[in-house]
Parts: structure tokens; sequence; C-alpha cells
């Protein structure tokens, strides 16, 4: 049977409602309100994880979000399974299943415990001067290094959960609900101000909420009991809106904040359904006004990471406000007085107190004073310097401190207990002030980076803001409120305070010990196991600046980011290395301020939504004829029709061959198309494309290619005159939108007295291309009134023509190298043109055909696809396109580039034609070519862009970009691959009717 | 993320935008007259200052219209906003 260390009801504990959970396979009981941390020690359950890297036994250290050690898994091998979720900040529910990660096969015995007494192997940048030789068995070592790495399993299974992301735009937002956060929330909402007050944990009041004592009075009443007063008002606001379980993650410039919600992860899992998990905030505020509070610092001495061990406001926290005490036998141990509000609490309580210990030698404060009244022993000038008990504390040694407190004196004395409270002053909580860009300065007296500056409209108060006592909060609070909201008065002006006052610490970072540092295990990042020792260790093989100390001894990189121990690792640093603290720096604090679940981050747009697909007006012909499909941009375009049992390969042989053999019929309508009008339309296109527009009949069709100014290509398509200052031009598929920026970027800022308005007409139109010897009978079959004869409409040409009575344009052009028509109709009618010409072309058997056999038609027409066979390095040059480069024309973007002394290079990359000795080996694009393979390292001379097997040809063909190409028409070269090379011949890139027969035929 | 006051649509959020390099570099009216050294310039070199920047951005989820921008880079503040056709402030 467990012990029952729930003392006296807590301030947010429902004792009528009994809540069981699981922790490592046993059940627990717990009461509404606890969170999974208190209701383990009220169990008496402290040994919760092992350390990452000694695997040794560790305990719960906090109550909050900068908890290293009580790290779970919930849900394990369920679809719900959450790796390092903080036992600290979730609440219980019915049916909660949480264990613990990081041990094998229990955390009561784990294998890994070995690590511990391996430990003196195992120092700072152990992995990287170990595993760095020999070379080749990195392999190896990464296999175990992999296995033994990482903390949690992440889930494995679909998330069932749905996350949301919401805007919200107030003029205030108060982030923490503290005193400070409360009096900020009521001001502001009061003046007026639309506001929004966060709060990570579920209950608002901060640390004020549970105070209870007469040390801390506002008006006459302990100040919890004012400050809840306060609330009950504060939740009547019109103005206000309150979140609670949101923690901030980021706080970014120009005060856009991102927050998390979590609005169901207290709940049964059985009362989630249809439930949005997390909400992501994405907050954009007029004024920020921070009230994060602080954290409290632990103390540096050999074995402080025991179970049992925590931090003394946590103890505090688990008494008042959830009615646990932490142990039986409590030892507290500090520096500074926030220990003997902890000790008034568990006096109150009746919870035994076994001593103090004080590094302080004299103090004079009325709380310590009250703590020797209840015959408390104190030892002032002592330090701890050891603690036992393997998986719970059971005893400290201490020994007195000398005056200067490097080292200890006099003899030991120890002392029996199952709990020890550690108190190293406070850290204001900076975080999300530096997220924002905010400068900190050092504060002398107390040790403490606090805030300084920052360029955005944002307030920094109370503990955050380096004010740690109640006077000072009450005090200045309101006043800089007063300025930061530009209002007159408050009514905080005139409150009768009663509050300790006594900020006395001694600090000093790394206690002293009898031991030699060597022997030493004082942990300062607990999470990640880094030790006093690895801290000097860094130090000593050279590494000086913060950040790299960081890295190499991972100080502060765990999923706590260091909230505790990062102070002292800058304090150690510092005293090692003679440097004044205010100057060393900080390392820097990134989102998220707790970690997200991937879930939160992406919200909606997950499935269907993560990115749109667009799909033509014809698509729902295509899924019905069952074509397979192929992503192009964010087109789903039409890939290939298998028939049967055809596999792609088949199925665009017998494609290809219908298209060159009678007909075939292609959805084009994924191609961009800008439609250009203006007077000084024919001299912008001279300007961007390579080749001359002005001369173009009204009525034609051009290919045109464009460049970057960096004289590389960039787009290519046709572009048909439709009248005199009228063209459409269209683009490659996936280059649509950037083409259309381009070109409207010269308009607007290089060319602005050009007369020219283009408009994005992609959507508006279908296009279907019916290509193949028949095609001319289909076209006339399905627009009877166009005259198709080859003098009034040949290749190259375009008319208007109706079908039916819907106006249409048809172009004369082709990518297949065939003779073929383009229909371009509005694009509601796209569907039902297409199918008026497949019956038509029943009779010639036409076959639509796929991107795949469009590709193949093209390759053998020699007809590049840019994005394809070129990259951006490949100049019109490059590609053997020199005959659509005018030499005419004064300038076009790009010309300038085409004669850089690195564009005129013989020995560049240049497009050209490989043929395989062999007819039926078929290259793989991305393989590599080269010439000689006798000395190594092998020369790479290009590589393979496009390859088929060509049913028309009979023989594997392929385009390559092949170093000084162009002239090595007829040299052979050698693809090398894995089993074998294979010999090719460059041959010219057009491997098909280079005169253009079929093309007018 | 900045709030940017696009000149034609006024404040908006950074994320309909889409930044467009440095401001204020012309393209040459006669590039073919300009050596490989002077035409590199103008292709190639651009500042890149922890202080007062000028830039270009492009409100491309919106009016997508282009504009100058004149930033502070060290802690991001927008100091102005001007059209194409509008003579730079002085900073």
């Amino acid at each position: 049977m467990n012990k029952n260390l729930r003392v006296k009801r807590g301030k947010i504990i429902d004792e009528t409602y009994r809540i069981s959970f699981q922790f490592n396979g046993k059940t627990y009981y717990g009461f509404q309100g606890d969170t999974l941390a208190s209701a383990l020690l009220a169990n008496d359950v402290h040994l919760v994880a092992r350390s990452f890297k000694y695997h040794r036994p560790r305990g719960i250290m906090t109550a909050g979000s900068e908890e290293p050690n009580a790290i779970v898994q919930l849900h394990d091998n369920s679809d719900r399974t959450e790796p390092n979720v903080r036992a600290t900040e979730i609440e219980i529910y019915e049916g909660l299943v949480a264990s613990s990660q990081n041990c094998w096969p229990t955390v009561n015995f784990d294998v890994g415990g070995i690590n511990n007494f391996l430990s003196p192997l195992l120092p700072a940048g152990f992995y990287y001067k170990t595993f760095m030789w020999p070379a080749s068995f990195w392999e190896k070592y990464e296999y175990f290094i992999r296995k033994s790495a990482g903390l949690g399993k992440s889930p494995t299974k679909p998330d069932p959960d749905v996350y949301e992301h919401r805007y919200i735009h107030c003029d205030v937002l108060i982030i923490g609900s503290g005193i400070s956060g409360i009096i900020a929330a009521k001001i502001s909402a009061k003046n007026g101000f639309k506001t929004l007050l966060v709060e990570e944990k579920p209950n608002l009041g901060g640390s004020t909420i549970y105070q209870n004592s007469d040390h801390f009075k506002i008006n006459n009443q302990n100040s919890g009991s004012w400050l809840e007063k306060e609330i009950n008002e504060i939740k009547k606001l019109k103005n206000l809106e309150i979140k609670t379980r949101t923690s901030v993650a980021a706080y970014h410039g120009y005060n856009f904040l991102l927050a998390r919600e979590n609005l169901t992860d207290h709940l049964p899992i059985e009362q989630r359904k249809d439930k949005t998990r997390h909400r992501l905030l994405k907050i954009r505020a007029k004024k920020v006004i921070s009230a994060t509070g602080s954290i409290e610092r632990p103390m540096i001495f050999d074995n402080n990471d025991r179970p049992g061990i925590l931090l003394s406001s946590s103890i505090k926290r688990y008494a008042d406000l959830f009615g646990v005490a932490c142990g039986e036998k409590n030892i507290l141990f500090t520096n500074n007085d926030s220990a003997y509000e902890t000790a008034i609490s568990l006096i109150q309580k009746g919870i035994n107190i076994e001593a103090i210990i004080d590094i302080r030698e004299e103090v004079d404060s009325k709380l310590v004073y009250e703590v020797e009244k209840n015959n408390i022993k104190i030892f002032k000038g002592f330090t701890v310097t050891d603690t036992s008990g393997y998986k719970r504390i059971n005893r400290i040694s201490i020994m007195q401190l000398s005056k200067d407190g490097q080292k200890v004196i006099g003899s030991k004395i120890n002392l029996f207990c199952d709990c020890l409270g550690i108190s190293g002053g406070w850290t204001p909580a900076v975080h999300l002030f530096t997220q924002s860009g905010g400068k900190l300065k050092f504060r002398d007296e107390d040790q403490t980076f606090i805030p300084d500056n920052c360029p955005s409209d944002q307030l920094n108060i109370g503990a955050c803001n380096g004010d740690l006592t109640l006077d000072e909060i009450l005090s200045n609070v309101p006043q800089v409120l007063k300025n930061f909201l530009n209002i007159k008065n408050t009514e905080y002006a005139n409150l009768d305070i009663i509050s300790s006052t006594n900020k006395s610490k001694r600090n000093i970072w790394l206690l002293p010990s009898d031991k030699i540092l060597g022997k030493t295990k004082s942990f300062v990042d607990f999470q990640n196991d880094a030790t006093a020792k690895d801290i000097k260790l860094a130090l000593r093989e050279g590494f000086r600046s913060i950040e790299h100390v960081k890295r190499y001894t991972t100080t502060g990189m765990g999923t706590d980011q260091g909230k505790l121990g990062n102070m002292h690792a800058l304090g150690i640093i510092s005293e090692t290395a003679d440097a004044k603290m205010g100057e060393l720096g900080t390392t820097t604090f990134r989102p998220p301020y707790t970690p997200l679940t991937f879930g939160t981050i992406v919200g909606r747009n997950v499935r269907e939504f993560f990115d749109v697909f667009r799909k033509t007006p014809i698509h729902e012909w295509h899924t019905d004829n069952k074509a397979e499909f192929e992503n192009v941009g964010q087109w789903k375009r039409a890939w290939y029709y298998p028939k049967n049992d055809e596999d792609m390969h088949q199925a665009v042989q017998r494609e290809s061959k219908a298209a060159r053999e009678s007909a075939g019929i292609l959805d084009a309508s994924t191609l961009g198309k800008i439609d250009i009008q203006g007077t000084d339309a024919s001299e912008f296109l001279n300007r961007v494309y390579t080749n001359a527009w002005s001369k173009l009949a009204v009525g034609k069709c051009r290919y045109g290619l464009m460049l970057n100014e960096d004289g590389m290509v960039y787009d290519d398509g046709v572009t048909t005159r439709l009248d005199e200052n009228h063209y459409i031009m269209t683009t490659t598929t996936g280059g649509a939108a950037n083409v259309m920026g381009k070109l409207e970027d010269y308009l607007q800022t290089e060319w602005p007295e050009l007369d020219v308005y283009l408009t994005s007409v992609t959507d508006h139109f279908a296009t279907i291309s019916v290509c193949g010897p028949n095609s001319k009978k289909i076209i006339s079959q399905v627009i009877p009134d166009l005259d198709c004869s080859d003098k009034n409409f040949p290749h190259m040409s375009f008319k208007n023509a109706k079908i039916g009575k819907i106006n249409c344009r048809v172009m004369r052009i082709s990518f297949t190298g065939e003779h073929s028509y383009e229909i371009n109709i509005q694009a509601n009618y796209g569907k039902s043109v297409w199918e008026k010409c497949m019956e038509a072309g029943n009779d010639y058997n036409i076959t639509p055909y796929g991107t795949e056999t469009m590709h193949l038609l093209r390759a053998e027409k020699g007809f590049i696809i840019v994005g394809q066979d070129t990259d951006a390095t490949m100049t019109p040059i490059d590609l053997q396109m020199d005959w659509i480069v005018s030499k005419k024309k004064y300038d076009f973007i790009g010309k300038r580039s085409l004669y850089r002394s690195d564009t005129i290079r013989e020995d560049r990359k240049q497009l050209v034609g490989l043929l395989t000795e062999d007819p039926n080996e078929v290259l793989e694009e991305g393989a590599q070519i080269v010439a000689d393979i006798s000395k190594s390292p092998i020369e790479m001379l290009g590589h393979i862009t496009s390859s088929y097997y060509s049913p028309n040809l009979k023989k594997s063909i392929a385009l390559g970009v092949v170093r000084g190409g162009k002239n090595m028409i007829g040299q052979k070269l050698m693809i090398p691959m894995e089993n074998k090379n294979i010999n090719v011949t460059v041959a010219d890139p057009v491997f098909l009717d280079k005169e253009n027969k079929r093309l007018n035929a | 993320m900045f709030i940017i006051n696009c000149p034609f649509c006024g404040e908006r959020d950074q994320s309909e935008f889409k930044a467009g390099g440095e401001a204020h570099i012309i393209r040459p009216k006669q590039p073919t007259e300009l050596s490989d050294d002077e035409w590199a310039e103008y292709l190639f070199m651009r500042k890149n200052i922890k202080g007062v920047q000028f830039e270009r951005w492009n409100h491309i989820h919106g009016c997508r219209k282009w504009f100058n921008l004149v930033r502070d880079t060290s802690n991001d503040e927008i100091k102005a906003v001007y059209k194409m056709d509008e003579k730079p402030p002085t900073y």
C-alpha cells in the first residue's frame, strides 16, 4: 500500500471527485485539480524517470513548465501516444495512462544505469571525440548511438485529433496571470483597451494566489485572498478575454505572438471526440505586457539530482495548492529567504521540517525569525556537500563554508531526510522578451539578467522584470502601467502593504565540496546530464563562447531549454574564465518556450488541405477513364491511361504510337496563359523574349524563349497575336505564376512607360491538343465551319472559331512534331468539347495520352522541357538554340549576359542527343556521362536529362548535357552504372523528322 | 512578422508580401555598351547592410503592386514606405 501524503485540502483540489490513473502499469488515485506530478507525489512516488545520458534515477523536481526530469510518455502504443509530456503540467483525468521513458526494462531497474558507473568514460564531447575514427566505422556507431539517443517514442499512427489556428487582434496582450498580470489586466480592461490575458496553467493567480501568511498582506487581507477578489472582479470585465491553459510559444517582431491554447488534454479521452485539441493563437497585439514571473534556481552541489530533491518553491506549491507533502522528513537548503516562505507554509500544514541549511552566515529577516520560533534547526553558513539514496534521497552531508565561500571546513554532519528543497534564488523569465529582440542587462546585486530595451511596444512587469518582492511589485507595477497605457490614475495608488523585504542572498554558483571536482556529479542541466565538471572541462579544452560551451556540453539543449540551470552554467563559466557575467552574454532563447506538437503547428493544413491541388476542367473525364495522375506544380495532370493491365511503359508505347500513326489527344489546360494587351504589347514581347516579335502578323503564332537577366533560360511557350495590340502568351505549367510575377515586375518597375496590361487567364480556358496524321479530319468534324486547309490554316497560325454557339480559339501549333491543333475554349465547356473530339476521333483510334507520352513525343523531336533539360545554368546557346536569339534586337532580358566571359566558354555543358550502342538499352535520367574511366577520379562530363524508348524510332533515345558536347557529335562516351558501363554516341538532339515534314503534312 | 503599410492598400500582414531585394538598382539603358565588370556590378552585386536599407517589396497576395520600403535591418523597424515613382526619403 502506498503512503498517503495528502495533508490538507489543497486550494484547487476537489476531494469529492476521485480520479484513477495508471503510471508504469500501476493504478493510482488522485483528485480533480491534480497534475500527474502532484498526484504521484501524494502517492509518495518520486522516482519517475531516468536521466538521458547516465540513466540516473530522477524524480519530480518542479511544479511547472520548467520541469527537466519528470517527462513521461502518455498512452504508449495508442494513436494518442505522446512523448516528453511534463508530468508537472498534465492534469490527471479518468483513464490517464503514463509511463516513464528513457529506461529499459523499467524505471526501477534500468539496464542503461550502467552508464552512471561508466561516466568517467563519458565526458563532455564524448561522442565527438570517440566516434571520429576510423571514418568507415561511422555506420556501425550510428546504429548504436541512434538506439540510445532521443527521449520517448514518437507516435507511429495518424493523429486522431483535430487542431486549428485562430487569429486574434487585441489592444493589449498580457502574458501571465500572477499578481502583476491580474493588476495589469484590470487596469487595461477598465480603461477601455481590448485586452487578452493568457495563462499557461489551468488556474489564475500565479504563486500569490496560495499565499496565506501574515507576512504578506494587502489592505489588511493576506495577499492570496486579496488577489482572489481581484480575479473574481476581472472575470466580469467586458473587454477582457481570459485564456487559461494557454502557453505563449513565440514572441516575434511587431508584437506578433504564437500561443497554444490547450482545449482537451485535461479531459478523459472519451470526452475529446469532435473537439479541437489545441488551438494555435496567432496574436497581433498593439501592446504587450509580459508578466511571466520568475523561475527558482536550483543549487549546484554533488549528487543534487536524486529523486526527492525539489525546488523549494515547488514544495510550497504542492503543499498549498494541491495539499501534498513531498516528504515526511523535509530539509530545505537555501541561499535566500524564499525557502523560509516554504518552511512557514509547511509548518502551517503540520508537515515536518528536519532542518534548514542556509549558506548565508547572518540573516536579519522576519521570516527567518518566525521559523526559528518554531524550533526548527537552521544551519547558517553551511552547505550541502553530498547526498545519498539511489532511488530516493535518504541522507545529506553538510559542512561549514569558509568565509570566502570557496571551500568547506570543519567536520561533516550527516542528516537524514526523504525530501530536500533547494532554493538558489530567482531567475526572471525573460525568454519571451529576448525572443522579441529585447536586450538584457545584468544586475549584480542578485546576479540576474533583467530586461533592458526592446524594439517593440511592450512592458515587462513584476518578477520577470526583476521585481521579486510583493512590495516592489505593488509599488512599481501600477506606476509603470500608467505610463505605458497613458492613463491618469489606477485604483492601486494607496495600497496598505505588508511584505517581507529582505532580499539578502549569498550567490555561489558551484558550491564547494570536500571531494575534488572530478569525483563529483553536480548537475547543471538535469535533462541533458551536463555537470559542472563538464563545463569546466569544456573551458579547459579551449571553448570560450557561451554558445560553444552550450553545444559541446549540451547544457541547455534539452526540451526544457535549460530553464533551471543555464544561469549556473554561465556563472561557472564566468568564474572559471574570470569574465564578467554581464559581458559573457546569454545563449539565445529560441521559440517555442515549451514544446509544441506537430499537430498544433500545422492546424487544419493536413491531408487534402496540406497543399491545394488544381484540377483541369477535364479532370473528371480522366478519372472516369482510369488515368494515372502526376503532380506538376500544384496541378494534377493525367500521366498515362493504362488499358487492361498495362504498366506505364506499355501504356506510353501504345499512346505514342497512336499519336504518330493516327491521332492523339492531350489535356493541355494546365499551360499558363497570360493575356497581353496595350499599344506597346509588341515592344514588350521584344524585350522579354530572345526573338523578334514586331513583325509577327495578326493571326500568327511564334515560339518564344525567355531568359533571366543572367542569360539563363527561364521559360518558354508559344505566343499568338490575336489582334494588333492583343497577344495571348502561354508559359510552362510550373512556371506560370513566376512568369506573370516577373513580367509584372519589369512593367511596374523598369518600363512603367510601356502601355501594356497583363491578365492571368490560365484558369479561364480549357486547352485540348489533338495531334497526328488524322487530326485535321477530326478537327474538321468537330468544327465544320473551320477552313483547315494548309493554305488558309498553316502551321503556327490561329483562327477564331465557333463550336455550336461557343467561341473558341484554335491554334495550329505542335509540341509533338505532328500535325496538330490546339483548341482553347471557355473552361466550363472543356469537358464537352473533349468528349466531342473523342467521338469524332472514334473512327481514327483517337488515343488520349498523358504527360509521359507527351514527354516522349517531344523528346523524339528534340524539343526541350524547361526545368527538365535545363537548370538555371543553361543559356539558349548551350541548348543549341542559337536560331531563336535575335542578333538584330538592341536589347532583351538577358542579352548582355550571353557574351559574358563565362557564357561564351566553349566547354560549357551543352545539350546533345545520346544514342546507345544497344538500341534496347534505356538510360537512366540523371546518370552521369564520362569519357574516360581509366584514371580516377573519373571526370564527369555531364548527365542525362531525358531518356525514353521510342516505339516510333524503335530505339532508345536520350537527351543530356555534356561539356563541350556541341562539337562532339559522333563521339563515343560512356555511362557508368552500378554493374556495367553503357556505351553511347553523341548525336543531334533532333531524332525524328528534322525537316518538319510531319508538322506541315 | 512585420506589419507593412502598403501604399495602395494600407496596413497588412507580412505574409501577404514578397521581398524583392535592394531597391533603386536601375537596369542599364544600354547594356550592350557595358564591360563585363560593369554588367556584373548591376547583375550580381547587392548590399547587405546592418542599418537602414532601401528595399523593394511586392504586395503579391493583395494588389500585386511593387513599392519601396525603408527598413532598419538591425531592429526591423520600417521607417518609410513609398511608391515606385516617388522620391526616396533620406536617412
